[in-house]
């Protein structure tokens, strides 16, 4: 007994001198990727899940070198950054808005490297801003490719599917907090019951978001299951048989609770939520997709092939950027409906915001 | 380092000393023992992980004299600054674990459990980035030391208000620090998606004037700042305050028995009140000390749970000001680190709090190490850390 605790011991030790030779890197010259996380996490089944996947099918495709670093803190996103530029990445991913300023004075500072920010592009001062503390920069930065989505035209899809689908003639949408990201959302969802009802005659309405008031339903953060879950009941409770909840894993409280009283269902936002919160299959109409990962793989293509330019990628669903997952249920009817506005909204006789 | 039970002798003072660290000592020793099996059993090689730990928290000893040799023959530093990135990084970290472990230590040594320190710790470094972006044209000598006033108070105010219903009304502070945290949290989801909102879209406060800002001593990215010597200076001045003071001395009577200090002829609700004040104020520095330091903005997930962590590092340091310090310095480098063992060694970052959770259970049950290490029990007395719900 007494050697065995002695082996361990010498064997954390020797960890400990060893590390001086632990470093070296392998990988010979493949493509080096680093994705850093917001707060949510790599698991968050969502946002920072999805523009991961880009990177694993890179890796599995093109034979990159992929990893990522997650932030549990905000003070992490500097960090997790230069930890990525000690490493010599050349393409480092950063996701979310809350990374906008600290993407923007790494890119500054090291012009060599690529960089590419999801739901975020520069240039983003503007008014009493100031450069590389309250905004990123002023000027387009040549190495950073914002990737943004026009996931109003998506959610136009979505607010004309619900409108279709909805009998009890009241359909909503709640967000986690209002900002323009969330918010294109809720914008096209009731552009999109507005169009349903001039096409059919209805008069279906929209609770939890209002264009006229640019106003509707918050609840603060992106975290809080309950917060979800009262919201979407109250909803409920005024009638909606259809809820959009836009608030990454907040929304599934919102999902829970349809699943338990049956009185609802839910349309998914970011992922195809059958897939990804599969338990919940049987009350999700549909979902809004964001292929971040598509813009992500699409990213690393760009730099494998030598292509990369900074700037802004748009993901519409003329490029398959954002798109809507199928409709539990719809009749041939919506089905066409369906197409018909995907082929305005892409030939542009169709406005979603 | 002085010794609370204070021995005679001054040879039994000094294997007093070696005896209160060996435990601690050991417990870290298990943990990291165990979080490698973990991470065995996870596939991982232990060794590549805690190498890249320790690179992460200490630097490559290499690149350190790599750099030095640099700087000696051309005068450059950028490689010697490469080089001690990660070290100075690990004090950053500890630094906020600093101040926090010194809150929670301070309310154990009174007898109360303060899990507010997280509360505290956000009202803290709001009331600093107030303070700092709202009042322009000050200059640095009254700005810095009236944006930390403004955060050590709020703080204050912030735990006292547990202590007084405690005193006054004999409410339990565990649940209303608990309590109080919610209020904090949600508090602050309110003041940064409304009045302390900065303009554009994004839910932060402004930026604190630089003239708030405490003087880091090496160029971008390096953020070590002058956090981490308050820090020190604060747990130096709550040693003096605890062991060198009358008040001090009162504190300790009421958390080792309160009903001898209360016939001893000492106020127990005054120092109720007391240490829940100075408890606040210590955890609310560790937010000013990020705010002014680090992050110079306070957002969404300012904290990655500090206050929560401070509860396991007072335990781990004995609740004695200088154990807390080296238990800081501790959980600051496994945290720095981790981020090396995570991009290196692809090992989630979670391991870290694995090996957090082992030692403190190893510290909250020392006849584990006593029985697997074989160390006979040294007989001597116990401070008492808490009392239970009953007092």
């Amino acid at each position: 007994m007494k050697k065995l605790h002695f082996v361990m011991a010498v064997f954390v030790v020797a960890s400990m001198v060893l590390t001086a030779c632990g470093g070296g890197a392998g990988g010979g010259d493949a493509l080096k990727v680093g994705m850093v996380t917001d707060l949510g996490g790599i698991d968050d089944k969502s946002f920072n899940a999805t523009a991961y996947s880009g990177i694993d099918k890179a890796i599995a495709d093109l034979g990159i070198e992929g990893k990522y670093l997650e932030s549990t803190q905000q003070s992490d996103y500097a960090k997790n950054i230069q930890q990525f530029l000690d490493e010599d990445t050349q393409l480092i991913v950063t996701v979310g808005f809350l990374l906008g300023v600290d993407t923007a004075v790494a890119a500054k500072a090291n012009p060599e490297t690529k960089f590419a920010i999801v739901d975020y592009s520069y240039p983003d001062c503007f008014g009493d801003g100031v450069e590389g503390q309250t905004c990123g920069s002023a000027s387009e930065i040549p190495n950073v490719l914002g990737l943004t989505f026009q996931i109003d035209q998506a959610g136009f899809l979505a607010g004309y599917a619900a409108a279709g689908s909805t009998k009890t003639g009241k359909v909503a949408t709640w967000g986690g907090i209002n900002i323009p990201p969330v918010a294109a959302f809720m914008i096209g969802y009731e552009k999109g019951v507005d169009y349903y009802n001039e096409e059919n005659g209805t008069e279906v309405e929209v609770l939890g978001w209002s264009n006229e008031a640019n106003e509707g339903s918050f609840i603060g953060n992106f975290e809080s299951l309950d917060d979800g879950r009262a919201t979407t009941e109250s909803l409920v409770q005024e009638g909606a048989d259809i809820v959009m909840p836009v608030a990454g894993p907040a929304g599934l409280g919102g999902a829970a609770y349809c699943a338990e009283s049956g009185s609802c269902m839910v349309i998914g936002v970011d992922t195809d939520w059958t897939v990804s919160a599969s338990e919940y299959t049987d009350i999700i109409l549909t979902s809004v997709l964001k292929n971040m990962n598509v813009a992500v793989y699409d990213t690393v293509k760009a730099v494998q092939d030598g292509t990369f330019a900074g700037g802004l990628y748009v993901g519409t669903l003329a490029n398959n950027g954002v798109g809507l997952a199928d409709v539990k249920g719809a009749s041939d009817e919506l089905k066409a409906g369906l197409d018909a506005v995907r082929q305005g909204i892409i030939d542009g006789s169709i406005a979603t915001k | 380092m002085s010794n609370t039970t204070a021995p005679n002798t001054k040879e039994k003072k000094r294997s007093g000393i070696w005896s209160e660290l060996l435990i601690p000592a050991l417990a870290v020793l298990s943990g990291l023992i165990l979080g490698a099996i973990v991470i065995l059993v996870s596939g991982e090689n232990p060794l590549v992980a805690y190498g890249a730990l320790f690179e992460g928290s200490f630097g490559n000893p290499l690149d350190l004299v790599e750099g030095l040799q640099v700087y000696f023959a051309t005068g450059e530093t950028k490689e010697l600054l490469r080089a001690i990135y990660p070290f100075t990084e690990s004090l950053v970290t500890a630094t906020p674990y600093l101040f926090a472990g010194l809150s929670v230590a301070l309310g154990f040594r009174c007898g109360l459990f303060n899990i507010g320190a997280e509360g505290q710790f956000f009202i803290g470094a709001l009331c600093s980035a107030f303070v700092g972006y709202s009042i322009k044209g000050l200059p640095m000598i009254v700005h810095l030391p009236l944006a930390i006033l403004a955060g050590a108070l709020g703080g204050a105010v912030w735990g006292m208000i547990p202590g007084y219903l405690k005193a006054r009304f004999g409410a339990h502070e565990v649940v209303n620090t608990i309590m109080m945290n919610w209020i904090a949290f949600r508090l602050s989801d309110w003041l940064l998606n409304g009045p302390m909102k900065s303009s554009g879209f994004r839910p932060v406060t402004p930026n604190v004037m630089e003239t708030a800002e405490l003087p880091r001593f090496f160029p971008d990215p390096l953020r070590f700042n002058l956090g981490f010597f308050l820090a020190l200076l604060a747990a130096y001045l709550l040693y003096w305050f605890l062991f060198k003071t009358t008040l001090g001395f009162e504190v300790r009577s009421v958390g080792a028995n309160p009903d001898a200090a209360k016939y001893a002829g000492m106020n127990i609700v005054r120092n109720f009140v007391l240490v829940m004040f100075l408890a606040g104020g210590l955890a609310g520095l560790a937010g000013t000390a990020q705010v002014l330091g680090v992050d110079h903005w306070v957002g969404q997930g300012f904290s990655a749970g500090y206050g929560f962590d401070a509860i396991a590092l007072a335990l781990l340091g004995k609740s004695h000001p200088f154990g807390v310090v080296l238990s800081a310095l501790l959980f600051g480098f496994l945290r720095s680190g981790a981020t090396d063992m995570q991009s290196m060694a692809r090992i989630p970052i979670d391991i870290i709090s694995i090996i957090q959770g082992m030692v403190i259970v190893f510290i909250a049950a020392p006849d584990i190490i006593r029985w697997l290490y074989r160390i006979r029990e040294v007989k001597k007395e116990e401070a008492v850390l808490t009392r239970g719900w009953g007092s």
